[in-house]
């Protein structure tokens, strides 16, 4: 019974995709409401990346909203993962091989990542895949060498402070331009680095947010206790 | 040009894919979930969207490549050929 229902239900989303399938070109968008943006976002917000302009600037409110769930989610799991009990058992180290290579990728991956979310209104890029490369940097590290753990306590001031920072920025704006989130300081000159207005802090503090949320969840799972083989 | 690369990631999405449910070994059905990632940031490049390529990149293919990798090791799933001690180096 269970199969035919699983069958049904294979059998109808291929239907719905080869019908999508059959009517759109590959790669070619649908919807026309890009084309506007694409016209005015360059003066209005003035980052090079529309992509950022768009989910900073025009559409603020719902990237927080994805931090929010984040969030949910990293704490869910320190909560199903519970806390560390001090006898309990620790993985093996790496091996000489594998850490002198995170010792090695750890200083450039930090580099990679601030320099991801430092441009992200100029290239591809910006705070959540910058925040990424944080956050492996920190977990490289840590798989190397297992009994090096991961200060909590920082992890969870540089998460909270990140979020506070901004919701501030946004109240700021409620409080100059009247709309939450609203990009302030003027669009500056286009592909300068500092430019953008408000963009790249708001970049720097989804860049640190989801880094340690990220480290943190992946920290919890190491930290939780080995199998006995 | 473009439709035919495209074309031969969905074909070996579509077969990492299958081999994520029909391989025995744990370790290497995680390895071709991040295939299928991998497989999913190219058709991203091939349309344009190299923002949305980086994010599949770093979060479909690595981290939850990693997350998963560790779930095994935390269930002692990781096994990779020798039921054994492993290599004792510490």
């Amino acid at each position: 019974m269970r199969n035919l229902a699983s069958l049904l239900f294979a059998g109808g989303l291929a239907f719905l995709l080869l019908t999508l399938l059959s009517q759109l070109a590959f790669g070619t968008p649908p919807m026309r409401v890009g084309a506007e943006i694409l016209a005015v976002a360059p003066g209005e917000v003035g980052a090079a990346n529309l992509v950022t302009a768009i989910l900073l600037g025009y559409r603020g409110f719902d990237t927080l909203g994805e931090l929010a769930i984040l969030f949910a989610a990293a704490t869910a799991a320190g909560v199903v993962l519970g806390r560390r009990r001090d006898d309990a058992r620790r993985d093996p180290p790496g091996g000489e091989v594998l850490r002198t290579g995170a010792d090695l990728l750890f200083p450039l991956l930090v580099v990679v990542g601030f320099y991801v979310i430092a441009h992200g209104h100029l290239t591809p890029g910006g705070g959540f895949q910058g925040g990424v490369i944080l956050a492996a940097a920190f977990f490289v590290a840590l798989l190397a060498q297992p009994a090096r753990h991961l200060s909590h306590g920082l992890i969870l001031w540089i998460e909270g402070l990140a979020g506070a920072a901004f919701i501030l920025i946004g109240i700021w704006a409620l409080v100059a331009d009247g709309d939450f989130l609203a990009p302030l300081l003027g669009p500056g000159r286009m592909g300068d680095l500092v430019s953008a207005g408000t963009l790249p802090l708001l970049s720097l503090a989804i860049g640190l947010k989801v880094g340690a949320e990220l480290a943190g969840i992946m920290a919890h799972i190491a930290d939780a206790e080995a199998p006995d083989t | 040009m473009t439709t035919w690369v495209a074309l031969v990631v969905v074909v070996l999405m579509l077969v990492s894919a299958l081999a994520v449910l029909l391989l025995r070994s744990f370790v290497a059905a995680v390895a071709a979930t991040a295939v299928v990632g991998l497989g999913l940031t190219v058709l991203f490049v091939l349309m344009r969207a190299p923002d949305v390529a980086m994010t599949e990149a770093a979060v479909g293919a690595g981290l939850s490549g990693v997350i998963l990798a560790l779930a095994l090791r935390r269930l002692g799933l990781w096994r990779v050929e020798d039921n054994g001690q492993g290599g004792g180096d510490a």
